[in-house]
């Protein structure tokens, strides 16, 4: 395996509509960004990757104009998942491990706000036996949010800790959307948006973009003083139907730390990129990530997604706020996550350690 | 030739899916089914029953081809309510998606309980597939209702 590294990361502001700017023009503010903190240009790289979502955009192929905030000429070697763009991060780490490029470029951004997303998700389900109904995702959230209750799994105070706290972190996150300090017992005394949810159960629907540079061995440490290596990264899928699947807990993300090498030394921060409280608290158990005060693991800094949640990067995000507490020496190992499909269907997982 | 305003050329364009689909030696015979008002499933190698039925199984990837009818009343195991249905949703007025198991099937599936009020749902709760006046083999061709205790 080659030694591949995250060397930079720069994300716009989460917030719930970009009512002036389109998605290159969210992306272009982000890329100089990128460039003037690395000193590469996304041109230069020798590979760019990108994950968007043309459902979002409601035109097909309107993740090409995205390409417009890097410049294609001369003609770059590029690639885009229909993923959040830790998936394209994965790709781009696969085409390093295999020789074909040194340094690579990924993005991601989304702009949820035009569309009704909650409907939009219900897109990705099965189209025979389930999209025909429309369930909306904040519903299917409440059907493994309440099967979850109901088992004893976890308790709606839980779900009100995870709220609280993710939140409470995101005041320290300028770019974080939601940021308050508000108690338990508040967030229980709210009405419910979608019994059980309530709406501190929920991630905010953001716009925005974020976007990392990686590079392999010594070309990381040429652009980087402190590169987050990438130790182990793994994505797992479960079945798309709910009623097939043990819904209280997330076996994929279990099985992805397991194969990423999780547990095979302390983790000093986690960020999460779950987009339901009872979600969040599942990611953490099968991380092997403990809730109580006296755990190393300072979970979500940044806020994770219940703060800003820029579909398509919100996951690449989370990789980047991991490497960039890295970068800075605040911590020497972390684990990022981002997941896809509906009820926490497939994850993955990405361990970044310093040197 | 500079053609009258009248005569300008228009058509109507609708943003949609027009492509026909095979739906597969399983999915077609459940949705016919369907249309009969009859729930039929899969059996898996395991005994297991499937509902709705898949041509392959989820977890082994193993063909499946034991299509057995099943009950069309089963049980509530999960619900999220929804007080306030968009457009596209099945009911106009307020309502919850469930997961239901079928009597004879292993395995929930996701579908819609008319109940009058939150209230009336719970976790456990008997429901029974209303079947709609005129059924065209389709997931919307029926929803659930409360069945009473006896």
């Amino acid at each position: 395996m080659r030694d591949v590294a995250v060397v930079g990361f720069e994300q716009s502001p989460c917030v719930r509509r970009e009512q002036n700017r389109n998605e290159v023009e969210v992306l272009v503010p982000v890329l100089r960004a990128l460039r003037e903190q690395t000193g590469v240009a996304g041109a230069d790289c020798d590979f760019i990757c990108s994950g968007s979502s043309d459902y979002l955009a409601g035109q097909s192929f309107a993740f090409v104009s995205g390409l417009d905030a890097v410049g294609a000429w001369p003609p770059v070697s590029e690639s885009h998942v229909e993923m959040d763009g830790a998936w394209a991060l994965y790709e781009a780490w696969v085409k390093i491990q295999m020789g074909q490029a040194e340094t690579a470029l990924v993005y991601g951004f989304g702009k949820p706000s035009m569309g009704d997303l909650p409907m939009t998700m219900a897109l990705q389900l099965d189209p025979y036996c389930v999209m025909p109904l429309w369930p909306d995702a904040i519903s299917m959230a409440g059907l493994q949010a309440r099967h979850c209750l109901d088992a004893g799994v976890l308790t709606e105070r839980e779900m009100a800790a995870a709220a609280a706290r993710d939140r409470r972190h995101a005041m320290q996150n300028s770019n974080a959307q939601l940021r308050w300090d508000r108690s338990v017992d508040e967030i229980l005394a709210e009405p419910y948006l979608a019994n059980p949810l309530r709406k501190s159960d929920c991630a905010p629907i953001s716009d925005g973009a974020s976007a990392i540079l990686l590079a392999a061995g010594d070309r990381a440490r040429e652009i980087c003083e402190r590169p987050a290596w990438i130790r182990g990264i793994e994505h797992i899928c479960e079945p798309i139907d709910l009623g097939v699947r043990d819904l209280g807990r997330s076996r994929s993300t279990q099985i992805a730390a397991e194969k990423a090498g999780v547990g095979s030394g302390k983790i000093d921060v986690a960020e999460l990129s779950a987009p339901f409280t009872h979600q969040e608290i599942l990611v953490e158990r099968a991380l092997g990530l403990s809730l109580d005060s006296s755990s190393q693991t300072v979970v979500n800094p940044s806020g994770g997604a219940l703060a800003g949640n820029p579909l398509m990067a919100v996951g690449l995000s989370r990789i980047g706020e991991c490497a960039s507490r890295i970068f800075s020496g605040e911590a020497d190992r972390g684990v990022a996550h981002a997941t896809s499909g509906p009820c926490l269907q497939q994850n993955l997982i990405c361990v970044l350690e310093g040197e | 030739m500079c053609p009258e305003p009248e005569a300008a050329l228009t058509a109507p364009h609708s943003l949609e899916y027009t492509y026909k689909r095979s739906l597969g030696p399983i999915l077609s015979q459940f949705f016919t089914a369907l249309r009969d008002r009859r729930m039929l499933a899969v059996r898996r190698s395991d005994g297991s029953v499937l509902m709705p039925p898949k041509e392959y199984d989820p977890d082994t990837g193993a063909s499946l081809d034991g299509m057995i009818e099943i009950s069309s009343e089963g049980v509530v195991r999960s619900w999220s309510w929804v007080s306030k249905p968009r457009r596209q949703q099945p009911l106009d007025h307020a309502f919850a998606y469930a997961l239901i198991q079928l009597d004879g099937a292993d395995t929930t599936f996701l579908h819609v309980v008319d109940a009058v009020e939150e209230g009336s749902m719970s976790t456990g709760m008997r429901v029974a597939a209303r079947w709609k006046a005129e059924t065209t083999g389709s997931m919307t061709d029926f929803v659930f209702v409360p069945v009473s205790s006896k």
